[in-house]
């Protein structure tokens, strides 16, 4: 079976770019064709990266506090460049302060994400639920 | 080895031969005739005879060769997302020496195709999609210019995965090239292969169509169009031999009546610290031609992008005494400055076509406030360390000071974000050997480097007034 192609990156001005090398490493590991678009990676970007090479999902991390603004109309953008049923996660320090996990979560999901992973996970809590949501 | 090798650029308007002893390495004599268009044999001929060689040399002699007559090369390049594959497959293009009509994104449109039938281009390079990525739209174009109602010669570099598929989309008239992808993943440009496959058609297809079939017989090889070759001198310049060493990033600048050339040869990384790059990385030998710039056809819109004001103020003319002169130029091409205050204006005009085209040819710096701080943004080659800059093309040569035409390629204060060469060394093509040594660099890198070399050298220009 082929491997499946997944667009990484960090959304926005944001430059943290650790957490960003171990995703591309243990999504690697875990059998995925990683297509990683690093630091400061804009909303066009993601959108023409899993466009040319047909992706099979959109991981945005953001570390910041300012994830919502970043992302918003994301989905919206994927639409319109024809790939609108993409699947797409988010995880990282996506608010400023201590809200309510739900609440977020609730947020993020409206804003066209799939899935929505708070501070501190880790590869091995998600990788399983993405080959399950991929069909692998 | 043969002791001279005769190298041919036919020009839309002269045949030039350069005759160069290949045991001295210098030139041994130069001429040229006019291009002549239906068979330019007769012109090649007459250039060769005003070398006053005897039968016996000619017969012996190596003659290599380079055209830009009948048009040049004219090319579509099409691919998917327009700053990535339809970019790099643009880019594919020029660095081939083709003169780009026209770069198409996404699926191709009835519209498009229209287009495409009207601008009759000589070669299409068809790309899209990152190898294993998307195959869709490359299938859908071919599809699209499998239907036009002539065929024309498709250079195929997209999707390895569906590459012989799209090869066979095309029906039996058209000629189709296979080569690797210009884009085999996000953030890798691989234009090589597919320059290669350009040159190959052209050689191949191209010249018999432009009236070369005979001249062909006289020729050798290596029959490239002429801007591919100046690029060759360009990287020979630039990298040196296994032997000798070169002369590190380059930039030339080629300023015509109807486009600005601009070719750099150079990584381009970032030179200052805290400076992250962004877009598609950039070929090291980069080649840009801005339509819009040129001193006379052009001479319209160099005005529209620059401003009479501008044009009014560096030669001290009044605006509509500057554009009656433009008009007058764009209207009659041929026009040649009479006095001194003539040659000014031409000066500034190519100046400014200069100055715009090294901008837009050198890569930018943008400011990013971030939470953790100011950043600085790349897009494109930062040029700024470059340490020769090298004029060349008829309206350089001819000009009374060259100097002063090239000094717009040079970084101002009021530029600092453009990364421009901060404190170059300026060169002229005196002798108009550029695209003569890039062909003889495939036969004899060695001869054509030293050539190269001494000539710029004599040409080095200099303010002597300082």
């Amino acid at each position: 079976m082929e491997a499946k192609t997944l667009v990484l990156g960090v959304i926005g001005s944001d430059v943290h770019a650790v957490g960003n090398k171990i995703l591309e490493i243990s999504l690697k590991e875990a059998g995925f064709t990683v297509v990683n678009l690093g630091v400061l990676v804009s909303q066009k970007e993601f959108v023409e990266a899993a466009v040319e090479t047909n992706a099979d999902a959109i991981m945005v991390s953001s570390l910041y506090g300012h994830g919502e603004i970043d992302v918003r109309g994301l989905r919206e953008a994927l639409i319109e460049a024809g790939i609108g049923d993409i699947l797409m996660y988010i995880g990282g320090y996506l608010v400023v302060g201590s809200q309510e996990w739900s609440e977020v979560e609730s947020k993020f999901k409206q804003l066209g994400f799939d899935r929505v992973y708070p501070p501190s996970t880790l590869p091995e809590d998600f990788i399983p639920g993405l080959k399950d949501d991929l069909g692998m | 080895m043969k002791d001279v090798t005769f190298l041919v650029d036919i020009g839309s308007t002269f045949t030039k031969v350069t005759a160069v002893d290949v045991e001295k390495r210098r030139i041994q004599s130069q001429s040229s005739a006019p291009t002549t268009p239906k068979d330019v044999s007769a012109g090649l001929q007459n250039a060769l005879e005003g070398l006053k060689l005897t039968r016996g040399e000619l017969q012996s002699a190596q003659v290599l060769a380079c055209s830009s007559a009948a048009g040049g090369l004219r090319m579509v390049a099409i691919g998917l997302v327009e700053d990535l594959t339809a970019k790099a497959a643009k880019q594919a293009a020029l660095g081939a020496g083709a003169r780009v009509l026209k770069t198409f994104s996404f699926q191709l449109t009835e519209e498009d195709r229209a287009e495409i039938t009207q601008l009759k281009p000589d070669i299409i390079l068809l790309a899209g999609g990152t190898d294993g990525g998307n195959t869709e739209n490359i299938l859908h174009n071919a599809k699209v210019l499998a239907s036009l109602p002539t065929a024309v010669p498709v250079v195929i570099a997209g999707n390895r995965s569906v590459a012989q598929e799209v090869a066979q989309s095309f029906p039996a008239s058209f000629s189709t090239y296979i080569a690797a992808n210009v884009m085999p993943q996000i953030g890798k440009l691989q234009v090589e292969p597919a320059r290669e496959a350009i040159r190959k058609v052209f050689m191949e297809k191209i010249i018999y169509a432009k009236g070369l079939t005979k001249a062909s017989r006289l020729i050798d090889s290596i029959f490239m169009p002429t801007p591919a070759a100046v690029l060759r001198a360009g990287q020979l310049l630039s990298q040196g031999t296994a032997i000798t060493k070169g002369w590190g990033d380059c930039l030339i600048v080629d300023v015509g009546g109807a486009t600005t050339d601009v070719h750099s040869l150079g990584e381009g990384m970032p030179t200052k610290a805290g400076v992250v790059v962004r877009g598609l990385p950039e070929p090291f030998a980069k080649r840009t031609v801005e339509g819009d710039l040129g001193v006379r056809v052009s001479v319209l819109s160099l005005m529209e992008a620059v401003s009479a004001r501008v044009l009014a103020q560096d030669t001290n003319w009044s605006e509509s005494q500057v554009e009656d002169r433009i008009r007058l130029l764009n209207a009659q091409p041929e026009t040649l400055p009479q006095d001194a205050e003539e040659e000014l204006f031409d000066q500034v005009l190519g100046h400014q076509a200069v100055k715009l085209g090294v901008g837009r040819h050198v890569g930018r710096l943008s400011e990013l406030y971030t939470p953790s701080g100011l950043v600085w943004i790349q897009d494109g080659k930062d040029l700024s360390k470059v340490k020769r800059i090298i004029g060349t093309g008829g309206v350089l040569i001819n000009s009374r000071d060259p100097l002063a035409v090239l000094e717009g390629a040079q970084q101002e204060s009021t530029s600092l974000l453009e990364l421009r060469p901060e404190s170059p060394n300026y060169f002229l093509d005196g002798d108009y050997i550029l695209a003569a040594m890039g062909l003889l660099a495939q036969e004899q890198p060695e001869v054509a480097l030293t050539v190269l070399q001494n000539s710029l050298r004599e040409y080095e220009l200099t303010r002597r007034d300082k």
